[in-house]
């Protein structure tokens, strides 16, 4: 459930970026002057650990697909929520450039859907709630899996609102969810599962790595419950307030924004029976029934602006012919700067 | 200019779970020997080699190293006198480039720029890996991490070298290269192996331990030749040594 | 993708990273810097532009060929992590149905216009992400993030994984094959075997790490470490990154594909 380039508007991408971006100051500030030296190769070959081991899969039990973890809740309960997260952006790092999943813009996306949940929600609110040290295994196995549920739930939920806001799908938000939710709630119980059975395994085997690396996590795991709430308490009223603002001041709040900022309109929609259904079942379904995001299935009897002659959405002639030109223009481009270089080489 | 400069007295180690490691052991090492330790797995050696380089304190006796006794406040002073060499070099080189593996030594020492720069050039060439600088570590054979991993401590100019097996996965070539960069080593070794060809090829001197206590202590020569003893401790014959029949094509 | 491509993939990217081409040798940062801003350009446009994405493809072309990067390579990677995108893609058509356009009397709804636009913004992001990789060699990257002022411990993280990545991709490859070695038919996938397995390579994993750790104190450690700073800005860096971003910027913003369509409609009438 990675978030790609393609999917993303700059402005959503680029605000998930300054959250991340942040964040991962934030925890290598409180790190940094409190840090026992032996979390530097810790993390590091813990991030290793991670990328590994979700290269090993397993057998998901009645369903008979193969399936990895992903291993934000166990690095949280084995650093403490502050390492995890940046041993979590690490891992997303070299997975953005090597395996390009998703993107160099989506990558702030990834690490705060990833990443913030489990380690700042997850983990301290729920994981640490639950579980005392010596906890019983049935109890490690409620709070892991509670934890790793909530945390993917949000992800997902993350993942959904930053699509549907950077209005590159059509997908109605509600359909979207219903896709995404279920998928991941599913995930998050066997994720949750399979991260309580390896603290138990590896407890019975070395305590101290689960238990609490002596020092290493002592510092790390000083996110107060108050504070984390009172915190998100005020980003939700804000947002809030935000969005209700935009909403009823301006019926096509997000649209007249992003018309302001590209100066092209959307071009006015027309029913289709598909979209009639699914404008049905979100009406039925609706979350935020007053409220339409763009490029949805919009309610009915919605006034778009008419489309301005001039608009080009690439899609006339000239531009069609044009953009194969200039495609075929590009190839012997690179085909030229190629045998340049053999040139070059030859001399 | 013959001082003691390894000096253990009643050594004994037990770990955090109670298992004893080290029971008693005492030996002394003169500037510029080579000493061989030999046993088998689990006898004690790398729990003797890491009590030397103060990773570990001894739960009793004392050891010093250059007239300095060993404590947690001294652990790093000793550092400095004491090049260990791990088992596994992958273990030792863990900086982007082979540069910054050697120069991490000198750069902690305090040392200037130009002197890190010389140390780190002297240290590679020693072990004929100059050409390897810009490597990634990652992208060495093993016989090339071998030696950097070398190269590593060397460019600390340390005045002890312990080494904790260090011909283990080598090609013949490698090891052989590897035998003759210690030989030309002027430093105090001491060297624990499982390899008896290269102890008796390196050092002059070996010590045989076995469940945490010294059981012989003399020349290679005589010790890693005497079969008796050999296996009393579980050990054989250097391979060299060994009479191996050799079919004589008819 | 099985186990053992992913591990020599890897390799082989870094492997490509060490060449020594006149991309290769502009500063990571500017890499880092106008590939970045390529792909907010390409992610600002509208959903059913598509003829004046192309003469973006520019810079990726730019970036393989220069860089002498094995286009294949590329072109399967792309392939490979193309699923998402193309899945949630996919619901453009069926739901956006309204005729936009007509070329040479074939009608085309927005559904497929936007459909399309997001298959080639994708090719343009995604390809971009690993040539940067693929001209850059990683130590080279995180040496230009410190630079650029994001965390040393950060930075250092990233080396640091890096470093042993190799390493465990490794471990986890033998604990694979053995596994392979005495799992019958699927008997020995099943999630309590891996839960074993993955544990066993977490505690070699911190084994590993103490290990280093004892090498570090050996030598010194204290807490800092030092990351080489070798980079240095030359005047043909600038002007790459000035050349590109105003063309970014001009091809963004004036139609030039309508031109050279409209241009060779003039010629061939």
């Amino acid at each position: 459930m990675h978030m790609a380039d393609a999917l993303l508007s700059p402005a959503v991408g680029g605000a998930m970026w300054a959250g991340s971006l942040g964040t991962i100051i934030y925890c290598a500030k409180k790190l940094r002057d409190k840090m026992d030296e032996r979390l530097i190769p810790l993390m590091g070959v813990l991030g290793a650990f991670i990328f590994a081991g979700q290269m090993i899969n397993f057998t998901i039990p009645m369903t008979g697909s193969s399936g990895h973890i992903g291993g934000g809740m166990l690095l949280a309960i084995l650093l403490g929520p502050y390492a995890a997260f940046l041993v979590i952006a690490s891992v997303l790092t070299v997975q953005a450039l090597f395996f390009a999943d998703g993107g160099l813009l989506a990558l702030g996306a990834n690490i705060w859907n990833l990443g913030i949940y489990p380690c700042f929600i997850g983990y301290p609110l729920i994981y640490r709630f639950i579980v005392r040290p010596n906890a019983s295994p049935p109890r490690i196995t409620f709070a892991a899996i509670l934890s790793v549920v909530f945390g993917l739930q949000l992800g997902a939920l993350s993942v959904v609102l930053e699509t549907v806001l950077s209005g590159i799908t059509e997908l109605p938000l509600n359909t979207f969810l219903m896709l995404m939710q279920p998928i991941h709630l599913a995930i998050g119980l066997i994720e949750g599962f399979a991260t309580a059975g390896i603290v138990i395994y590896v407890r019975t085997l070395r305590p101290d790595i689960v238990d609490d690396l002596e020092g290493v996590k002592s510092l790390a795991s000083g996110v107060s419950l108050k504070k984390v709430l009172v915190t998100m308490g005020i980003l939700a009223v804000i947002t809030g307030g935000a969005f209700s603002w935009f909403a009823s001041t301006h019926p096509d709040g997000l649209e007249w924004a992003i018309e302001r900022i590209y100066g092209k309109p959307e071009l006015p929609e027309k029913q289709n029976p598909v979209k009639e259904n699914l404008a049905k079942l979100q009406e039925k379904t609706a979350i935020l029934p007053d409220y339409s995001l763009p490029s949805k299935a919009g309610k009915e009897g919605e006034e778009h602006a008419p489309s301005w002659p001039a608009v080009d959405p690439g899609t006339s002639l000239s531009g069609l012919v044009g953009g194969i030109m200039v495609l075929m223009l590009v190839v012997l481009f690179g085909i030229g700067i190629k045998i340049a270089r053999k040139h070059k080489e030859q001399l | 200019m013959s001082h003691h400069i390894v000096e253990l007295k009643d050594v004994c180690y037990a770990y955090p779970d109670g298992t004893e490691a080290l029971k008693g052991i005492t030996f002394r090492i003169l500037h510029g020997e080579a000493v061989g330790l030999v046993g088998t797995n689990g006898a004690g050696k790398t729990t003797l080699l890491l009590n030397l380089n103060g990773h570990l304190i001894p739960t009793k006796g004392e050891i010093a190293v250059g007239e300095v006794p060993l404590s947690k406040g001294t652990r790093q002073e000793i550092r400095r006198k004491v090049g260990f060499v791990f088992q596994r070099p992958d273990d030792q080189l863990f900086m982007p480039t082979v540069y910054e593996d050697v120069a991490f030594g000198p750069i902690n020492l305090g040392l200037t720029e130009e002197k890190v720069e010389e140390r780190v050039t002297k240290a590679l060439e020693m072990v004929g890996c100059l050409h390897l600088r810009n490597r990634p570590p990652h992208r060495l054979s093993e016989g090339q991490k071998r030696s950097v991993a070398i190269a590593t401590v060397m460019a600390m100019k340390p005045d002890i070298l312990v080494m904790d097996e260090p011909g283990s996965n080598l090609d013949p070539k490698s090891r052989r290269q590897l035998i003759n960069l210690l030989k030309g080593f002027r430093h105090t070794k001491i060297i624990a192996s499982h390899d008896l060809d290269m102890i008796l090829d390196v050092c002059e001197r070996c010590i045989i331990i076995k469940d945490g206590k010294i059981v012989a202590d003399g020349p290679s020569e005589e010790l890693l030749l005497n079969e008796t003893l050999l296996e009393e401790n579980n050990l054989e014959l250097p391979l060299s040594r060994q009479c191996r029949p050799v079919k004589r094509p008819s | 993708m099985t186990f053992d491509l992913e591990f020599f993939n890897l390799g082989y990217l870094d492997t490509l990273s060490n060449k020594d081409t006149l991309v290769h040798r502009i500063d990571p940062r500017i890499k880092i810097i106008v590939s970045f801003i390529f792909i907010l350009f390409v992610v600002s446009f509208q959903k059913y532009e598509i003829s004046s994405l192309m003469p973006f493809f520019l810079y990726p072309v730019f970036l393989l060929t220069a860089g002498d990067i094995p286009f294949k390579a590329i072109a399967k990677k792309v392939l490979f992590v193309s699923p998402f995108a193309l899945f949630i893609g996919i619901f453009n058509p069926l739901l956006d149905t309204q005729i936009i356009t007509s070329p040479l009397g074939i009608p085309v709804s927005g559904g497929w216009l936007s459909f399309l636009s997001i298959i080639i913004k994708f090719v343009l992001t995604v390809s971009t992400a690993i040539l940067l990789i693929a001209v850059t060699s990683f130590p080279g990257i995180c040496e230009a993030l410190e630079r650029m002022k994001f965390p040393k411990l950060f930075v250092i993280q990233l080396l640091f994984l890096y470093r042993y990545l190799f390493v465990l991709l490794d471990v986890a490859l033998r604990m694979m094959r053995a596994r392979e070695a005495r799992s019958f038919g699927g008997r020995g996938k099943e999630i309590r075997t891996f839960i074993r397995l993955i544990s066993v390579l977490l505690i070699r994993s911190v084994e590993r790490a103490e290990r280093i750790y004892r090498a570090m104190l050996s030598r010194g450690f204290r807490g800092e470490i030092r990351v080489l700073r070798s980079l240095r800005l030359r005047p043909f860096d600038i002007v790459f990154a000035a050349g590109s971003i105003t063309m970014f910027y001009l091809l963004r913003n004036y139609d030039i594909v309508d031109l050279v369509g409209a241009a060779l409609e003039g010629v061939l009438r």
